[in-house]
């Protein structure tokens, strides 16, 4: 009994030493993948060693599930230390409300408008002048992955462009495979869409339609062209009946379906599965058609705390999360691309110096999230869901509600 | 007599004093909120409330989105077949509980346990029981019987059936329940002046019993219709409003264009919507249960 009361003494006092000299943080996210939660593990394990507790408020879903709940939390009062947002118009309103601390000073002392690259990235932290988040990392939507395993199957090449791919999947199907992983989930559907959009017609009909909401553009020949695409994508996805993004990569992973279009942290996965890129699995950029690639990505947003040291702590896991070592050491596991212009990712994989040598040839163009709302977003999204799952509306009637839509997007 | 009336006011002080943070938090909380909430629907607040007044925009927009019909539609079906059913189902169960069964408590408690579980506990089960590759289908193809099919929640036409089968087999053990205790209420008088006179057991349920229980059925009605209101968590674990559309709920959109498409105006003007469609079913029952006449007679 004593042996316990004096372990018990003994573990309450070294909890209180420690809350003396470090300070914890909680910092929320919503990557929770198995890929993703590997990278987070990195920043924590970085920030740990400064003497200070990582507190993970990892929050299980999509973006979608945990956005809501960061953004009440931080309205209602009770902000974290430290959370994630994809770049661009998610916090915009937090910031206008003077609800997110601002970073100019330690931005300034460590140089980062030198070091961002590209520039866009930081641009979209900066309101009026005054930089509010820290970017950490570049993620592309445009790759196409494919299974090796499920073509060799089918005793067929693997394909190189979107073309091929949609040639191809005839003899998928009858090899009993799925053509194209799709999980049933409104983000992923529109994400394709965007996708699409990017990678079969010229740039600027994706700037018009979505950065100058131009309706005339939205409802005309080219995006009609579009529409028959993703009425195409909805017919090789018919037999996928998985809800998260990687359930619908395992798929492709365990070559139940030929390809996925999704972003490249789906390549996490296949690095947690142990695949090797260009021998297991192939990916192509701008999916293979046009060598594009959108710079969206995750930046980390520091609510105003009134604890200073609290405050000082944010300060100093700011200006960590941009330091080159974390930079490579977050964005290898991640599979996404490092913010830094001038870090060396010399364990990059064939996919992330395909994505690399795009960007410093500086074919980019700004992510979706940089260009519309979260509100437009939501109705995009819930169109496309339902044309997804419902056979009979035909991408005409899709595409005259798209362009509603754009054209009382703000 | 006349000279108390002036002290009525002060009449069981303490009771009234007791009663007071309940008034205030009903009157602040519930009403304020409700008039804030309503007055802001006419605004075009995005992420944060701001008095920026638009009219009946943010309605138009509402009744003009395919996903807000669907909704509505959906609450229609759902709540239809809900209150029947666990209505019917209720009864009956607790009717033939009463037959003075043998092990009758644990009859009663294996039907309630399903009322234990959560929403979203309830949700994941029945996904997963409905799920064509795993559940129902899967165990009758096993069988034998190769061409059987049964998965609701993959086609849009019949998912919302789905859920409320997933809502009546949670719901339904505390109907019986409900029922049970008003048939316990009933003096053992009236079954035994009808036996003697002959009447069937079914009659005596339809035409004594059941117009007996009216004050039970009125509180498993109102119990019943706030739980179809409310209808959210279940679908949102179910399906996540899928496939497509199909089963997207008022209360979900409320919340998804509230906070996922950071649009409060919307949100607030799906939310008046849902009150004013609570309101043209209680507002009239309740002035018929309790307006036409004087209290305690």
């Amino acid at each position: 009994m004593k042996a316990i009361r004096n372990a018990f003494w003994a573990s309450t006092a070294l909890c209180a030493a420690t809350a003396v000299s470090a300070t914890e943080l909680e910092v929320t996210h919503w990557w929770t993948s198995g890929g993703e939660a590997a990278a987070v593990a990195e920043i924590a394990k970085a920030f740990d060693a400064t003497g200070h507790t990582w507190v993970d408020g990892a929050i299980a879903g999509s973006g979608n599930t945990a956005r809501p709940i960061m953004i009440s939390r931080i309205t209602g009062g009770d902000p974290m230390a430290a959370t994630q947002f994809n770049h661009g118009r998610q916090a915009e309103e937090l910031v206008e409300a003077g609800l997110m601390r601002d970073l100019t000073d330690i931005a300034k002392a460590q140089g980062w408008t030198e070091v961002v690259n590209p520039p866009s990235l930081l641009d979209s932290c900066t309101v009026d002048g005054k930089i509010y988040c820290a970017p950490i990392n570049i993620h592309s939507w445009q790759w196409l992955w494919l299974s090796d395993k499920a073509y060799t199957e089918a005793g067929l090449e693997v394909p190189t462009n979107w073309d091929e791919f949609v040639a191809a999947a005839p003899a998928l199907v009858e090899a009993g495979k799925v053509p194209l992983a799709m999980g049933q989930q409104g983000w992923q559907q529109k994400g394709a869409f965007d996708v699409l959009m990017i990678a079969l017609l010229p740039n600027d009909i994706y700037l018009k339609v979505n950065r100058d909401k131009d309706a005339e553009v939205a409802a005309g020949p080219e995006v009609a062209k579009i529409f028959e695409a993703i009425s195409i994508a909805r017919d090789l996805s018919k037999d996928s009946n998985v809800q998260d993004w990687n359930q619908a990569t395992n798929m492709v992973i365990t070559g139940q379906a030929g390809g996925q279009i999704m972003g490249d942290w789906a390549q996490g996965e296949f690095a947690v599965a142990g695949l090797t890129a260009g021998e297991d699995y192939h990916c192509l950029p701008g999916l293979g058609s046009k060598e594009i690639l959108t710079t969206g990505g995750d930046a980390f947003y520091f609510p105003v705390l009134k604890d200073e040291e609290e405050s000082a702590a944010q300060a100093e896991l700011a200006a960590l999360m941009l330091e080159p070592a974390v930079q490579v050491a977050f964005n290898l596991k991640k599979g996404s691309l490092p913010v830094r212009g001038d870090v060396d990712l010399e364990a990059a994989n064939d996919c992330m110096n395909k994505g690399l040598k795009i960007l410093s040839g500086g074919d980019s163009l700004p992510d979706i999230n940089q260009l519309i709302s979260s509100d437009t977003r939501t109705q995009l999204e819930d169109l496309l869901v339902e044309f997804f799952a419902d056979t009979s509306i035909t991408p005409q009637e899709a595409q005259e509600r798209f362009a509603d839509i754009i054209a009382d997007a703000d | 007599m006349a000279a108390s009336r002036p002290n009525q006011l002060f009449r069981n002080m303490a009771a009234k004093i007791a009663a007071i943070p309940m008034i205030v938090t009903a009157l602040v909380v519930f009403v304020g909120g409700t008039l804030w909430t309503v007055a802001y629907s006419f605004t075009k607040s995005r992420l944060l409330p701001k008095w920026d007044l638009v009219g009946l925009d943010q309605y138009e927009r509402l009744w003009g989105t395919r996903r807000w019909l669907v909704s509505i539609e959906n609450l229609f079906i759902y709540g239809v077949c809900m209150l029947v059913l666990s209505l019917v189902i209720g009864f009956i169960l607790a009717a033939l509980l009463d037959q003075k069964i043998r092990y009758e408590s644990a009859f009663r408690t294996i039907l309630l346990y399903p009322f234990a579980l959560s929403f979203i506990v309830t949700g994941l089960v029945w996904q997963w029981i409905l799920n064509p590759e795993f559940g129902v289908q899967n165990i009758v193809r096993s069988l034998g019987f190769e061409s059987f099919t049964f998965d609701p929640l993959y086609n849009a036409k019949i998912a919302i059936y789905g859920i409320l089968i997933a809502g009546l087999w949670q719901g339904s053990g505390l109907i019986m329940v409900l029922m049970l205790a008003g048939l316990r209420g009933i003096d053992q008088e009236i079954w035994k002046a009808s036996r003697v006179d002959g009447i069937p057991a079914w009659k005596t349920y339809v035409f004594i019993i059941i117009p007996m229980m009216r004050p039970v059925f009125v509180t498993t009605l109102v119990i019943i219709a706030s739980g179809i209101v409310k209808v959210y968590d279940l679908v949102v674990a179910q399906t996540s409003g899928g496939p497509g559309i199909a089963t997207e709920m008022p209360a979900k959109y409320v919340y998804d264009y509230m906070f996922g498409g950071q649009n409060l105006g919307q949100g607030f003007a799906a939310s008046t919507m849902m009150l004013l469609a609570v309101a043209v079913v209680i507002i009239p029952w309740a002035m018929l249960e309790f307006g036409g006449r004087k209290r305690g007679t």
